[in-house]
């Protein structure tokens, strides 16, 4: 047993790299239902949106690309599913470089299906560089970065627009991202302008995050695809997130047990290295 | 699915499998894929501040629209090309210090109010109660106070320094542990994604 064990400390980590690979292919052939428990973080965010009176704007940042769409992407749709379904009106940006394509796929797919009407129900202002001048500029007024929308219509031509003049005419902002602009959004967005801020986070990110939600600096926090799933449960719309989740049951167990044998067999050589006099 | 879109996604498959073979060993498939990303989105990258940058801060102000002001940042942005040259990229200093000293004026006071004073005022202003809240906030304190006594290397760590200390380092990796937890389940939720595509664009194909 021991040997067996000592063998495992050495495994070729392409050994792990495989079972997690066959792992993960097991729901893909036959899915299973997992159940979400919603944490408080994400129910603050879906509350926000869902106290929203028809009519009302919220805004929304999707600062994240393709490297980490696959936990973004099911925040995006949900949130923006359900200021649709509560006919909201959305103002959409994207401080990424690579995100304006996918922001625009996201809001003029979910806009389709809920038949609202770009400039009227909601608008893309598109991507400017430098994304804490940007907030700075939007704090003032969005048309300073956005004089014209990600089609170059300008914003004072948009009936969604008028009257709209910055974050203090929407009920409060929504980043969903993937990398450092959380950090110019608490910095130079809600300590700046003091605006109603949560934010949707990749796995990675989040545990760096709760002390502003401890501190009321945020309001609410997605984090990463579990909190996607969450979302989804709460709006009703079962999308990425919840179909991701049995694989991430089978994932997390293989790893587990990845965990438990490295830690038996590593106590278990250094009991044998100290009868042996080499001990640690 | 069309014949278009078919042919699209079995290259996007393609690359992906080209990436995934890396996790056996480094390859020119590999090498293929990486540098086919890094170039698409280095040519994207610079049109698109080409376009979201130099046009419409550059030549429609200065150029069509007669806003003669615009020169000055766009002078100090060539300024900042000197710094190719020897003899005379000492030039790119001015942009530098320009830039470097609206930089600090804007972002220290937010810096300070959002990492400092908002951070503080949570920690030390709710209210110890006698509930579960009181206990969070009285933990909160503990936590935070014997993490930082951890990292203090003025004094040496004896007695109930040297138990805060103790605390201190199992409140950190609690902290790291937590953050291996969220990073797994992020990395395997890029994984699952595109296993999905993948599993997708199987079925799409031979229509099972």
């Amino acid at each position: 047993m021991r040997d067996f064990l000592e063998k495992m400390m050495l495994i070729d980590r392409r050994w792990i790299y495989l079972a997690i690979g066959l792992a993960v292919i097991i729901p893909a052939i036959k899915s299973f239902h997992v159940p979400v428990a919603v944490s408080p973080e994400v129910r603050k965010v879906y509350e926000f949106v869902d106290d929203a009176k028809p009519g009302e704007y919220i805004f929304l940042c999707f600062d994240y690309n393709p490297s980490t769409m696959a936990e973004m992407n099911p925040m995006a749709y949900a949130i923006l599913n359900q200021a649709f379904n509560k006919d909201l009106k959305v103002i959409l940006v994207t401080l990424d470089q690579f995100g304006a394509g996918m922001v625009e796929e996201i809001a003029t797919r979910v806009a389709a299906n809920h038949k609202k009407v770009l400039g009227e129900d909601y608008c893309f202002l598109g991507y400017r560089p430098y994304p804490a001048i940007v907030i700075l500029a939007m704090g003032i007024d969005f048309r300073v970065p956005f004089p014209a929308d990600y089609y170059g219509t300008p914003l004072d031509s948009m009936s969604v627009m008028q009257g709209i003049k910055n974050f203090y005419d929407v009920k409060g902002v929504i980043e969903i991202t993937g990398g450092s602009t959380a950090d110019f959004w608490i910095i130079y967005g809600n300590g700046r302008y003091d605006f109603p801020l949560a934010l949707g986070l990749t796995g990675v990110m989040s545990a760096d995050y709760y002390q502003y939600l401890q501190s009321g600096q945020i309001f609410g926090i997605i984090p990463g695809v579990k909190g996607a799933a969450e979302y989804e449960t709460l709006v009703g719309f079962p999308g990425e997130g919840m179909a991701q989740m049995p694989y991430q049951v089978i994932a997390h167990i293989v790893i587990l047990l990845f965990i438990i044998i490295s830690n038996v067999a590593y106590f278990a050589s250094r009991k044998k290295k100290g009868k042996l006099g080499g001990g640690v | 699915m069309t014949t278009g879109q078919l042919i699209l996604n079995g290259i996007a498959a393609f690359l992906t499998l080209c990436i995934f073979s890396f996790l056996y060993k480094d390859n020119p498939f590999y090498k293929f894929a990486e540098r086919l990303v890094a170039g698409v989105a280095t040519g994207y990258w610079t049109i698109l501040l080409y376009h979201t940058n130099f046009t419409d801060k550059v030549i429609e102000p200065i150029f069509i629209n007669g806003q003669y002001h615009y020169i000055i940042p766009a002078v100090l942005g060539i300024m900042m090309w000197t710094r190719f040259s020897r003899k005379w990229s000492w030039i790119s200093r001015y942009p530098i210090a320009f830039y470097i000293g609206i930089g600090s004026g804007v972002s220290i006071t937010v810096y300070l109010y959002t990492y400092l004073f908002k951070q503080l005022q949570a920690t030390i202003s709710t209210p110890l109660t006698l509930d579960l809240a009181g206990l969070n906030v009285l933990i909160i304190v503990i936590a935070v106070l014997s993490a930082l006594i951890y990292f203090f290397f003025s004094s040496a760590h004896k007695g109930i320094f040297n138990v805060a200390s103790r605390f201190g380092i199992y409140v950190i990796m609690i902290g790291f542990g937590a953050g291996f937890g969220l990073t797994v389940m992020g990395r395997v939720a890029l994984l699952v994604q595109r296993i999905i595509f993948l599993r997708d664009y199987i079925v799409a194909l031979f229509g099972g």
